[in-house]
């Protein structure tokens, strides 16, 4: 870096900056895209559901959470503009370890929840339905 | 960082900056942790619904109660209002202070009416005596949505707030970074709305 | 069926029907004065006269105006920090008093004699001290120091957000004042620290106590979330030119790993106390036992929280000792990487190992199995740790004052509480110990032998630095020999009767063969009581001995980190020129390589200003949350009104930073120019 001219130092470092500026708002095309995909990825759960288009209910379940993530990472990029430069990867590096920690309290709490129900109301789920 | 001030070779190094030293501004980092630790109550509310979402105790299940359409309709205000808010954030860059407050103000009547939607909704729900009171499904549901729903509120009270300011203020520099972490807050809500309608509503109905 | 809070109105035939009092003071009466309970009567005397003296004094010293726009007010980090760690001392007290007022009457509690305390005050005291000593003494200690330390060791000036820093401050002491507020108006908690329904639900707890706790807990974790957020972007933010990460103060590294915990865990106890006041007031069926309730969700919930905690508390003062340990050593700390990573495995880990809590409830061998591992794992980075500050002191220059003693009284007493930690980790073990006296020895012995120890040492450590002068090393020594030896006294005799099958929370005992324990345990106390008045001592006589114990160099104990590079106290600004860092000893570095301190060339500094708005803010919270816990509904929704109308009214400030001038810099560094020019 010291071997560089300090007018190119400089330049570069507007250039940094003017970056980091764009990456916060994103583009007229951009947002675009992202609309029209998560209209796409919202339209196809609704109709899966609501037209009982697959016979399989859990294959349905695994479609609609499925085009749920990807729709959310449709969001992510587009309408949040993350991307492994904003914040000096700061963002991006605080947001998948969000998501371990909400995986670890969603998943374990089912998984916990799921046992402690097996092992201590020993009933089915339609009996739990219909408990008082 | 600053990798240029450093010159460790020297028989003398620097211990100090001579000139002024600006850190970087750390707003958007912290909103951003703040919408991390949202994110992390939502994901209490998720795993409760999870949990006992399916008690319906001996009650209404989700495929008696809910309303597709009317959830379909609600997330296109709220997909709309999304994409308005994209376009208030872009005549922002252009320096446009009345395209901008335009835009937030379709903005914030599409937030309006997501909510007005949903409290419709709720007010159906709880005169048919599917009220939160009713069994452990019920309660994380009305919780569930209902803290989005009141996440909403609060996104709306404040983008009223800042219409005020850039009014009275113009896109100044300070005005442009609030506008920033309310847009991050605004899409942050879509992206847990996507988690509501995919976990509580589609799921809940297909059983 | 239970009854829900808003039903107490809707039950009424008409709203008109409410009388005038009930709609003014909700469910607040002359009753729920304590005034039949001689202990409380006397103890709110005390108080009482206590604060009018101290009102007195300000008032007479006309101190008002001082404390007002130098503390209350200030956005300065030191001062919020110090501000916190007074907190923390205050709470200590009533934590304490608490603690041995359990002692005394668990030893004399046998046979036919009931005490002194009935269960109904009993109970309330086990779960204040254990409330009040982990959020209210542990957290603002912690806080405190990471406030005050971490900006100075990363070369800032403030932390990120200034204005936040002080509304944290203040909503933790919103919460302190509601807790403190139960033991003289209403009633606290009966429920045990963690407040497991269905016992802490509507139907088994109607009164106020568990609203007192709900609500003190969720106006001070507002507060932790917010200072949370605010030193992991300052430490990522602000760090001075050269220094990387890895290049960072063990301590700021240690701060950094405790917050990000903090920022991932409180929401979720603030969701999960949530859940509960829903509840509780709306009467929905989260954790009750009918209408598909399950009352375990809260407690798997609440441990999510839980355990991550504990490493909250720990992990700095894991930094402290670290800190203390290179300094008082001459030596660079052994093995820093490996220092710093196991620093965060253990932050990762915290996360998958709550349910070592609840090994009993039932989830069956493979879940146990699975969190029994990943518990007995969690030992091994701790270890690591261990021996790094152990090869550290070998072959160093070890000077033993005050906080080095600390450190090695915490190293023999923290590896005890370690390897009963190991035991309780085994499920068919925990079976056995659940509940019992050895899991409350067990705790006791970690977070006093770790915490305490850390947050004492860190005390001595950089009191200099933040004012100036030393602690009395004698009145010190004396603190640290009561605390060690009332240590042991108190809690290896809980150890024995936790193993005899004792359990926790009990108030009067039949078996006579079991006092003499208590007994001991009971002098224990009493020792550790003469540690705690050892402290205060300690801090009155240095302070009439300043003179003699000052520090003019800034440095008195041959640092090694940035904080001791300036003047003690710093100045407002920290350091009148941003330091450029080399090393991760970057103030060691800078003494052996020839550092002179600058004595021109000052430049203006751009620093924040004071407000009032996070006092008004936490006032507000209070009031709403006097106002939900006594159903005071009017009270509550013009409270939550100002709240946000302050809030907003606060965003239309736009004016909120000042310079200090080049002139005031230059002053403030030639007087230190020559009080250094006066020692040699």
């Amino acid at each position: 870096m010291s071997a560089h001219p300090a007018h190119e130092n400089a330049a570069e470092a507007h250039h940094a900056h003017s970056h980091g500026h764009d990456a916060g708002h994103g583009s007229f095309r951009g947002y675009m895209i992202g609309f029209v995909l998560s209209i796409v990825l919202t339209a196809i759960p609704f109709w899966l559901v609501m037209g009982d288009v697959i016979d399989s209910k859990l294959f349905t379940a695994v479609l609609v959470m499925g085009i749920g993530v990807v729709q959310i990472v449709v969001h992510m990029v587009y309408f949040l503009h993350m991307n492994p430069r904003s914040e000096g990867g700061w963002t991006l590096m605080a947001l998948i370890f969000t998501l371990i920690i909400v995986g670890i309290a969603i998943a374990g709490s089912l998984w916990v929840m799921h046992h402690l129900n097996t092992n201590m109301m020993p009933m089915t789920h339609e009996m739990m339905k219909t408990m008082p | 960082m600053s990798a240029t001030q450093v010159h460790d070779t020297g028989e003398k190094p620097t211990f100090y900056l001579t000139e002024d030293h600006h850190p970087e501004n750390s707003t958007m980092l912290g909103f951003w942790l703040y919408l991390m630790s949202d994110c992390l109550i939502f994901a209490v509310l998720f795993a409760t619904h999870g949990v006992l979402g399916r008690n319906y105790a001996a009650g209404p299940s989700p495929a008696d109660l809910f309303d597709l359409s009317l959830v379909a309709i609600n997330t296109a205000m709220l997909l709309l209002s999304s994409i308005t808010y994209g376009f208030a954030m872009l005549q922002m860059e252009r320096n446009a202070k009345m395209e901008t407050l335009v835009w937030l103000g379709i903005t914030g009547v599409f937030g309006a009416a997501f909510l007005a939607l949903e409290l419709y909704e709720f007010y159906h729900l709880i005169h048919e005596g599917a009220g939160p009171t009713r069994s452990a499904f019920l309660s994380s549901f009305f919780t569930l949505v209902g803290t989005h729903g009141l996440h909403v509120t609060f996104g709306i009270i404040w983008l009223v707030t800042l219409m005020v300011q850039v009014r009275k203020h113009g896109l100044t520099h300070e005005n442009r970074r609030r506008l920033m972490c309310l847009s991050m807050f605004w899409h942050f809500l879509d992206v847990i709305w996507i988690g509501v309608f995919s976990f509580v509503y589609l799921l809940g109905v297909l059983g | 069926m239970h009854r829900a809070a808003y039903e107490t109105i809707l039950d009424d035939p008409m709203f008109g029907d409410i009388s005038l009092t009930q709609f003014l003071f909700g469910r607040l009466t002359w009753e729920a004065i304590p005034y039949h309970e001689p202990i409380l009567v006397v103890t709110f005397a005390v108080v009482a006269l206590g604060g009018i003296a101290l009102l007195g004094l300000i008032t007479k010293f006309k101190l008002w105006g001082y404390l007002w726009h130098e503390w209350f007010t200030s956005v300065d980090h030191k001062k919020i920090g110090i501000m916190y760690i007074i907190l923390a001392i205050i709470m200590l007290l009533r934590g304490f008093a608490d603690a041995i007022m359990m002692r005394i009457q668990q030893a004399i509690a046998f046979g036919g004699n009931e005490g002194y305390l009935n269960p109904h005050h009993y109970d309330q005291i086990f779960t204040a001290h254990g409330v009040i000593m982990i959020f209210f003494v542990a957290m603002p200690f912690v806080t405190g120091f990471m406030n005050y330390v971490v900006p100075l060791q990363i070369g800032a000036r403030d932390v990120s957000f200034p204005f936040l820093n002080n509304f944290s401050f203040w909503m933790t002491t919103g919460g302190a004042v509601i807790i403190m507020m139960s033991l003289f108006v209403g009633e606290f908690a009966r429920t045990g620290w963690l407040a497991y329904p269905p016992l802490s639900g509507a139907d088994y707890s109607p009164g106020v106590g568990v609203d007192y706790y709900i609500w003190g807990l969720q106006v001070a974790g507002v507060g932790t979330t917010l200072s949370g957020i605010n030193l992991i972007a300052t430490i990522v933010k602000m760090r001075a030119p050269g220094m990387t990460f890895m290049k960072m103060p063990v301590f700021t590294w240690t701060s950094l790993c405790t917050n990000i915990l903090i920022v991932a865990t409180f929401p979720i106890l603030t969701a999960t106390l949530a859940l509960l006041s829903l509840d509780r007031y709306v009467g929905t069926n989260f954790f009750t036992n009918d209408l598909g309730g399950n009352p375990m969700m809260y407690i798997n919930l609440i441990w999510i929280w839980g355990h991550p905690e504990v490493y909250i508390l720990v992990l700095p003062a894991f930094g402290i000792f670290s800190e203390v340990v290179a300094t008082f050593c001459g030596k660079r700390l052994f093995g820093y990487t490996s220092m710093v990573y196991a620093t965060c495995v253990i932050m990762i880990l915290s996360y998958i190992v709550w349910l070592h809590h609840f090994f009993t409830m039932g989830s069956g061998a493979s879940v146990n199995a699975f969190f029994g591992i990943t518990t007995m794992i969690i030992s091994i980075p701790t270890g690591a740790k261990m021996f790094n500050w152990l090869f550290t002191m070998y072959r160093g220059r070890i000077r033993y004052e005050v906080p080095m003693l600390w450190t090695v009284g915490f190293m023999v007493t923290f590896v005890i509480g370690g390897m009963t930690g190991v035991m309780l980790a085994i499920p068919p073990a925990d079976f056995v110990l659940h509940n019992s006296l050895f899991l409350i020895a067990h705790f006791h012995n970690v977070i006093i032998g770790g915490v305490l120890f850390g947050l004492m040492a860190g005390v001595v450590y950089w009191f200099p630095k933040a004012f100036g002068y030393k602690l009395d090393p004698f009145w010190g020594k004396m603190s640290f020999w009561f605390w060690q030896i009332g240590f042991f006294f108190a809690f290896m005799p809980l150890y024995v009767l936790g193993l005899m099958g004792v359990t926790r929370r009990v108030s009067q005992f039949e078996d006579p063969t079991l006092q003499i324990w208590f007994v001991i345990a009971a002098f224990g106390a009493a020792l550790i009581a003469l540690g705690i008045a050892s402290f205060v001592i300690q801090l009155v006589v240095s302070f009439f001995k300043r003179d003699e114990l000052r520090v003019t160099s800034g440095d008195p104990w041959d640092g090694r980190t940035l904080e001791w590079s300036t003047s003690s106290p710093p100045p407002d600004y920290n350091f009148a020129f941003t330091p450029v860092v080399h090393d991760h000893d970057s103030w060691y570095d800078m003494k052996s390589r020839g550092y002179e301190r600058p004595l021109e060339g000052f430049k203006p500094i751009h620093m924040p200003k004071n407000t009032g708005t996070g006092v008004v803010l936490s006032a507000i919270s209070v009031v709403l949350a006097f106002a939900l816990i006594w159903y005071i509904w009017w009270l509550a929704a013009l409270s939550f009104i100002a709240l946000i109308a302050v809030s907003i009214a606060h965003t239309f400030n736009y004016d909120r930073d000042f310079f200090i001038s080049a002139e005031t810099v230059t002053a403030t560094e030639d007087a230190r120019t020559k009080l250094l020019a006066e020692r040699t």
